[in-house]
């Protein structure tokens, strides 16, 4: 599904700044794939998912998700295959909008903005059924301005937008990480409800070693824009978390990950 | 006062027309949440286009279309600039608007302003809008629908009437998710860069018809009749929303209360002069004193006043 080759990305090119982000980076996804990445800070995790994402352009390699090479795609072209929720809360909707017009955006994704009517009255009943899933009560408040939800709320409204029309591609970038415990448990409840039912491709970073153990079916840590670690089916399932800093040390020859990612 | 309240009329028909103007500032100010100066360039270009146009026997109706799209050609090079080019939308408006003034200038033929024949009976009853018709309003020469007030009234509920409905439409929607926020919006598919250069075509065409009416009005284009004009915008757009923000919700109130807002700027400034006598010299001074006044104060609300419980804490807070 989704072909990463050698993609190379470095910001600030030729600066005191470099920072080569991404080196020579190779990632096979198969369909239906659900794949958790850890790393510490500046380990190319968001870099990754940026670069699938089309933020910017990469240096070097290709990108592919399905048959399509979208490595020059822009952005708001591949947004047609990709389902994308941000780390933070504030910037996967808009906040002057309703709900029902944030996911009537959202249901538009991949296809052409014409003058027809914004959203549609069948419609509105539709968003209302889908709400549900969320359980937040958001099915009752479907003309709200989003900017009046909580963080939590914005996250699992943005999680509904981001798989109304099925992605070939979802894109999850550390998306409980400003979330308080319990509501963090609950969009991550979420995600394997949505995830599950259509089966989607997904690629979720998360800071958290356990959540990226206990969830999907494949995990990759990343250090220093590669990734030295890629386990899989029952390997990933029995795996710990020390067993995977212990993964860590050996791939990447350093100690430092007890700090970078059990503190993180 | 009895100066004031005879100029009033007049005020009010001219404060309709810059209210047009205002929409258009609306939109990209408020929508897009871009500050585009071009407004004070294209507004000429309106007045210069129709007053030519006018001049020459054009039918009216062209004339204003011409209008209009010679203002949503200045947006266009401004969102060209912008999107393009890679240049601040605040600069990309400044080189536009310098531009502008040459350009005008060619239009009028190289003269700083052009009038339009008003002497002429028969040209005068082929306008839309003149001042002239205040006056003859009053006197009973013109039937009252031929009242300005009454005719850029109407111009102002058609032109919300096709933005309300625009506005609500998939591409109007995408316009206004660029503008709130971009990053979403092109998550979700939206070519930013068109709805940008889209909103400043339309904010301009606005910005040029406006132009259009007010030489119309006053009977002339001259080159410096939109310098200011994006402050005058800025400054209905303010008022509106400090007047009407907690009972106007819905869109098309929005844009109401933007042309209720420039109305009353226009009253207040009409006020000032016949009351206080001051040189009219002065109004752009104490226009930019208002506007600049309008636009710290949510500025410094927010900054002491949360300091203030920062400290403290209220009691019930």
């Amino acid at each position: 599904m989704l072909k990463i080759n050698q993609i190379d990305k470095t910001f600030n090119a030729g600066t005191v700044n470099e920072k080569a982000a991404l080196r020579g980076l190779s990632l096979h996804i198969k369909e239906g794939e659900f794949v958790t990445v850890i790393g510490g800070n500046g380990a190319g995790k968001s870099t990754l998912l940026n670069a699938v994402a089309g933020v910017w352009a990469v240096d070097r390699g290709t990108i592919t998700i399905g048959s399509v090479d979208v490595t020059h795609l822009a952005e708001h072209k591949r947004a047609k295959y990709i389902g994308r929720v941000f780390q933070d809360p504030m910037m996967g909707t808009a906040a002057t909008m309703q709900i029902d017009e944030n996911l009537a955006l959202a249901m538009r994704r991949g296809k052409p903005r014409t003058l027809r009517v914004g959203i549609g009255k069948a419609e509105r009943e539709e968003y209302r059924e889908m709400l549900k899933i969320l359980d937040l009560g958001l099915e009752d408040r479907l003309t709200s301005k989003v900017g009046l939800l909580s963080g939590g709320q914005r996250q699992a409204l943005t999680l509904l937008m981001a798989t109304l029309q099925k992605p070939k591609l979802l894109l999850l970038d550390e998306h409980t990480a400003a979330l308080d415990p319990k509501t963090a448990a609950k969009v991550l409840d979420a995600t394997e409800r949505i995830v599950g039912r259509d089966h989607l491709t997904t690629l979720m970073i998360t800071h958290n070693m356990k959540d990226a153990i206990t969830h999907g079916d494949r995990l990759i840590m990343m250090f220093n824009g590669r990734i030295v670690v890629d386990v899989a089916g029952e390997e990933k399932k029995r795996l710990t978390v020390p067993q995977l800093l212990e993964l860590f040390e050996k791939a990447s020859g350093s100690d430092e990950a007890d700090d970078t990612l059990l503190l993180s | 006062m009895m100066g004031f309240i005879g100029a009033l009329p007049g005020a009010v028909s001219q404060g309709l027309i810059w209210g047009i103007m205002a929409i258009g500032v609306y939109i990209t100010y408020k929508i897009l949440d871009i500050a585009d100066l071009t407004v004070d360039g294209s507004f000429c270009t309106g007045g210069a286009v129709f007053v030519v146009l006018f001049g020459a026997g054009t039918n009216l109706w062209a004339a204003l279309l011409a209008a209009l799209l010679a203002g949503m050609l200045a947006g266009l090079v401004t969102g060209f600039l912008h999107t393009a080019c890679g240049i601040p939308a605040i600069l990309a408006g400044i080189l536009t608007q310098l531009g502008l003034w040459s350009v005008n200038l060619a239009i009028m033929g190289m003269k700083a302003n052009v009038a339009i024949n008003v002497i002429d009976q028969a040209n005068l009853n082929r306008l839309l809008v003149s001042l002239r018709f205040v006056q003859g309003v009053a006197k009973g020469d013109y039937p009252a629908t031929r009242h300005p007030i009454l005719v850029v009234g109407l111009f102002t509920a058609a032109i919300i009437a096709v933005l309300y409905w625009f506005f609500g439409t998939e591409l109007g929607a995408s316009l206004r998710a660029t503008g709130a926020n971009p990053h979403m919006a092109r998550a979700q598919g939206i070519n930013t860069s068109v709805g940008k250069v889209l909103g400043l075509m339309l904010s301009n065409g606005l910005v040029a018809l406006s132009g259009a009416l007010l030489s119309q009005y006053q009977s002339f284009a001259d080159s410096s009749m939109g310098k200011g004009a994006i402050v005058i915008g800025l400054a209905a757009v303010i008022i509106g929303e400090v007047l009407f923000s907690r009972i106007f919700r819905n869109f098309a109130l929005k844009l109401l209360a933007v042309s209720i807002g420039a109305i009353i700027y226009y009253a207040v400034i009409q006020a000032v002069v016949s009351l206080s006598g001051i040189d009219t010299n002065y109004l752009k001074l104490i226009s930019a004193a208002i506007v600049a006044i309008f636009l710290a104060v949510p500025y410094w609300k927010d900054r002491y006043f949360t300091q203030r419980t920062q400290r403290g804490g209220r009691p019930n807070a």
